[in-house]
């Protein structure tokens, strides 16, 4: 029992994400509205970015700047004291990338909106049953 | 650092090392923005429409159909929203100070990018949500006066033209694609402060792209594409 | 110059859909033009880029000027030439084919319509381009987006299919970027043949078990494969006919490629294939794929709906063929890849060429097309054989493979499988020619027409003909010269120790 929980304390950047994924995918599933589906997925995507930038921390390191700008090119830079930038630079782009699907489906629901005048899926099926 | 002279290495990796990657996230942002305009611009108007004019003298609010005649004196008559609330002075005089201020920083965000947290997506997501700010604080009509539809394309063109010609200049004087060394001749600099110089160009565009990317995708989204009416 | 090809065939599109936004304010007859031009320098540059390969054997190219792992790399090998090739000629022919069709259908949106096509074509060819496993990714990102504006326009229901396929989609593509961040946790490197040299000493790990696993799933996903086929019929029978000719042959095929690039480069064969027991389950879920796909398309009663799931089926195949695990196997994947590709592209040419005459695709408007639709209809006979699996067309060779492949590994239910399916597209297909051939012209339910007022129509205009009449020619030639394609380039690409 004791193992048990101490790999779930130590490892809790994974639970995190874990949970976010779960909660993201249960609203896209189960939720009937469109729009909480849309945002279950917008969910879903953060908890893959959390899970990124998550893996880059180290202990006791800080933001990857590196100090005294242009003078101090001979400074000595131990790449121990600095988190991995490579990341941050990813989740840069799956941020972006999550956007614009953000706009993508929200301009599909109110295409959707203007065709059917409901957002519920119930209502949506049975308009289509019907023609 | 020795490569690039750029402190912040988020920003050298992210424009420079994998400036392929960068180009290619431009490109979804703009992609995003077409595929808004594509799906949801109507340019004729539908016969349902209908418009709503208030006289500010009396407070009576007329509704013409379309064919119908617009009131003589246009003066007195103001057009309205579906969801109008009276002049409403705390928001929009608050609106009208901050406003100037976010697009500083935002400026200040992109340019600051070697030194600081910062960058071109971020600078340019706080200048498009400062724009926002002004439609959303006084009405859409007014938001289009300043920043309409051609001036929003135009500045979307030209961010991505600034990237991705930077890249094909890059070709031009004899290296690999985005290999900013090369911009080393015509900048007089040598090849280090060029990759430095070339981070920067592309982050401007970089910028100036987001920003016009949120301001049409808002300008579609809330007016369903007939950037008419708002909220 | 030509030492620039890989990023030519990426780039160049990529400048001019830019180009064709703008012109599509400015002056609307530019746009069609501006994209011909890119599109065949497009198909020039991988063209040149597949004689380079067959010199060389493999070419890398450094963007930046950085090497990898710092830096991007696109490396092209035998793999990458040929469906790179196969992608630019269909994105080509299909451009020029559906011309009339897009000026009948969006004229005041032609800039944006063909700005998104020339984003789709420049991700989709990325991504087979690409060496780098992040940069799959955003490319993927750029295809699948431009996909979804695209089916979103459609007739009907588009929209709501569309937002499923959204949903889907980002499921998908998120599994596979899941499964790329356990590999950098393994690995701390993103090129992928980097991470092929690291892997060996770390194979035993829980990490790659997952990011394997997960990186399929998410592939399965986005290739439609039972039981995650949902969204194909839908999307792909409602988005209008100039796009659907487009995203069809290419969005599926180019994830089976990713796959196999996937498993065979950065998971070598060694770890992938090692338990036979994960082997035989995966080709007997292209078997269950290959089933259900044949038997649902035969209760459809609209041309675009049966072909999509025709479509299911097929991938079926190319799953199951490359997942034996023998030579012949993944010989016959790899050239269905590019087959399909071809045959989905005549066939859908087809629909939309019907869909231009005739208001709608049921069985029932079909009545008497042979006579009216004469060349329309040929093609379609080529590319139903093709289908079908008749010599000389290209599907019989891909098929032949791969029944070889499931004889020399003991899979007779993936044998019987590709068997049954063949004899139920014989049924599909034959009654479409019956319905089109002996049934008279008649009673068409043409909105309006009286029975005085005959709509006499021909066939479809000549530049919607002619390229349905090249690829038609072109199944042929493929199956013709199957020999030449294995022996020179498809051997190659499979990687020794293979048996």
């Amino acid at each position: 029992m004791v193992d048990l929980l101490t790999i779930i304390i130590s490892k809790y950047n994974y639970w995190g994400y874990i949970v976010l994924m779960m909660i993201g995918l249960y609203a896209m599933i189960v939720k009937k509205n469109l729009v909480k589906k849309i945002i279950g997925m917008s969910i879903f995507q953060t908890a893959i970015i959390f899970f990124y930038v998550s893996i880059g921390m180290k202990k006791n390191a800080t933001i990857p700047i590196i100090s005294h700008g242009h003078d101090g090119g001979e400074h000595a830079v131990h790449a121990v004291d600095f988190i991995n930038p490579l990341p941050h630079v990813l989740m840069l782009t799956a941020i972006v990338v999550s956007v614009a699907t953000l706009g993508v489906a929200l301009a599909l629901a109110i295409k959707i909106y203007q065709q059917y005048n409901s957002l519920e899926e119930d209502e949506i099926d049975s308009q289509i049953k019907v023609k | 650092m020795e490569d690039t002279s750029v402190p912040n290495i988020v920003t050298a990796v992210l424009a420079d090392y994998r400036g392929y990657d960068t180009m290619f996230e431009t490109a979804v942002i703009f992609s995003a923005g077409i595929a808004c305009l594509f799906l949801l611009r109507q340019m004729k108007r539908k016969k349902t429409d209908f418009r709503l004019y208030r006289h500010t003298a009396t407070g009576i609010i007329f509704r013409i159909e379309k064919g119908g005649k617009l009131p003589p004196t246009a003066k007195e008559f103001e057009r309205i929203d579906g969801l109008w609330t009276p002049y409403d002075l705390i928001i929009k005089t608050t609106g009208r100070f901050i406003i100037p201020f976010i697009q500083i920083f935002a400026l200040y965000v992109i340019a600051h990018g070697h030194h600081s947290p910062g960058g071109g997506f971020q600078g340019g997501v706080i200048l498009g949500a400062s724009f926002i700010l002004f439609a959303i604080s006084h009405d859409l009509r007014s938001a289009l006066n300043r920043m309409s539809e051609k001036l929003t394309a135009f500045f979307y063109t030209l961010g991505v033209y600034i990237y991705a010609g930077t890249g094909a200049l890059c070709i031009l004087l004899g290296a690999n694609f985005l290999d900013y060394s090369a911009l080393a001749t015509i900048l007089f600099v040598d090849p280090v402060t060029a990759r430095s110089h070339g981070i920067l160009i592309v982050e401007i565009g970089v910028g100036i792209a987001v920003m016009a990317v949120m301001v049409i995708l808002y300008y579609n989204l809330v007016s369903a594409g007939k950037f008419d009416e708002g909220l | 110059m030509s030492q620039h090809f890989p990023a030519f065939i990426i780039v160049i599109p990529l400048i001019a859909a830019f180009f064709i936004f703008t012109a599509g304010w400015l002056k609307r007859t530019y746009c069609f033009y501006i994209a011909a031009v890119a599109l065949a320098i497009s198909l020039f540059s991988s063209f040149g880029l597949l004689l380079q390969v067959l010199q060389n054997k493999v070419v890398v190219y450094h963007f930046g000027g950085w090497s990898p792992p710092w830096g991007i790399a696109y490396r092209v090998d035998y793999l990458n030439g040929i469906v790179l090739v196969v992608s630019a000629a269909i994105a080509f022919l299909n451009l020029i084919a559906t011309k009339k069709s897009v000026e009948k259908e969006f004229i005041e949106r032609v800039g944006p319509f063909y700005a998104l096509y020339v984003l789709f074509v420049t991700g989709t060819m990325g991504i087979v381009v690409t060496g780098d496993a992040f940069n799959l990714y955003v490319l993927l990102e750029i295809a699948s987006l431009t996909g979804y504006a695209l089916i979103g326009m459609g007739t009907e229901h588009a929209a709501l299919a569309s937002l499923n396929y959204v949903f889907m989609g980002t499921i998908g593509a998120s599994f596979y970027l899941l499964g790329i961040g356990y590999l950098y946790i393994a690995t701390g490197s993103l090129n992928m043949f980097d991470i092929a040299s690291i892997l060996p000493n770390i194979f035993q790990s829980n990490v790659v078990l997952f990011a394997f696993v997960i990186c399929l799933t998410g592939l399965f996903i986005k290739m439609a494969l039972f039981p995650m086929h949902t969204w194909l019929p839908n999307a792909y029978t409602y988005s209008p006919s100039p796009a659907i000719s487009l995203i069809a042959p290419l969005t599926t095929k180019v994830m089976v490629y990713v796959m196999i690039r996937i498993l065979l480069s950065v998971f070598t064969p060694s770890f992938s294939f090692k338990s036979m027991a994960v082997n035989t389950s995966f080709v007997w879920l292209a078997v269950i794929a290959i089933v259900v796909g044949s038997i649902l398309a035969l209760s459809q009663q609209s041309l675009k709906r049966m072909l999509s799931y025709v479509m299911i089926a097929e991938i079926g195949y190319m799953v199951g063929g490359f997942w034996l695990a023998n030579r012949a196997g993944i010989t016959g994947a790899i050239l269905h890849i590019i087959n399909d590709a071809a045959m989905t592209l005549c066939v859908f040419l087809v629909a939309g060429n019907i869909l231009y005459r005739v208001p709608g695709d049921s069985f029932d408007n079909l009545k008497g097309l042979f006579r009216k639709m004469p060349f329309s209809m040929g093609a379609f006979v080529v590319g139903a054989l093709s289908i079908i699996g008749v010599p000389p067309t290209c599907g019989f060779f891909s098929k032949w493979y791969l029944i070889t492949g499931g004889i020399a590994a003991g899979h007779y239910g993936f044998v019987a499988a590709l068997l049954f399916s063949s004899l139920v597209n014989v049924v599909l297909f034959f009654r479409i020619f019956e319905i089109g051939y002996f049934e008279p012209f008649g009673d068409l339910h043409i909105s309006g027409s009286m029975d005085e007022e005959e709509k006499t129509f021909d066939d479809a205009p000549l530049g919607m003909l002619v390229p349905l009449m090249i690829v038609a020619a072109g199944l042929i030639v493929l199956g013709i010269y199957t020999d030449t394609l294995v022996t020179k380039v498809i051997q190659f690409a499979i990687p020794g120790g293979i048996s």
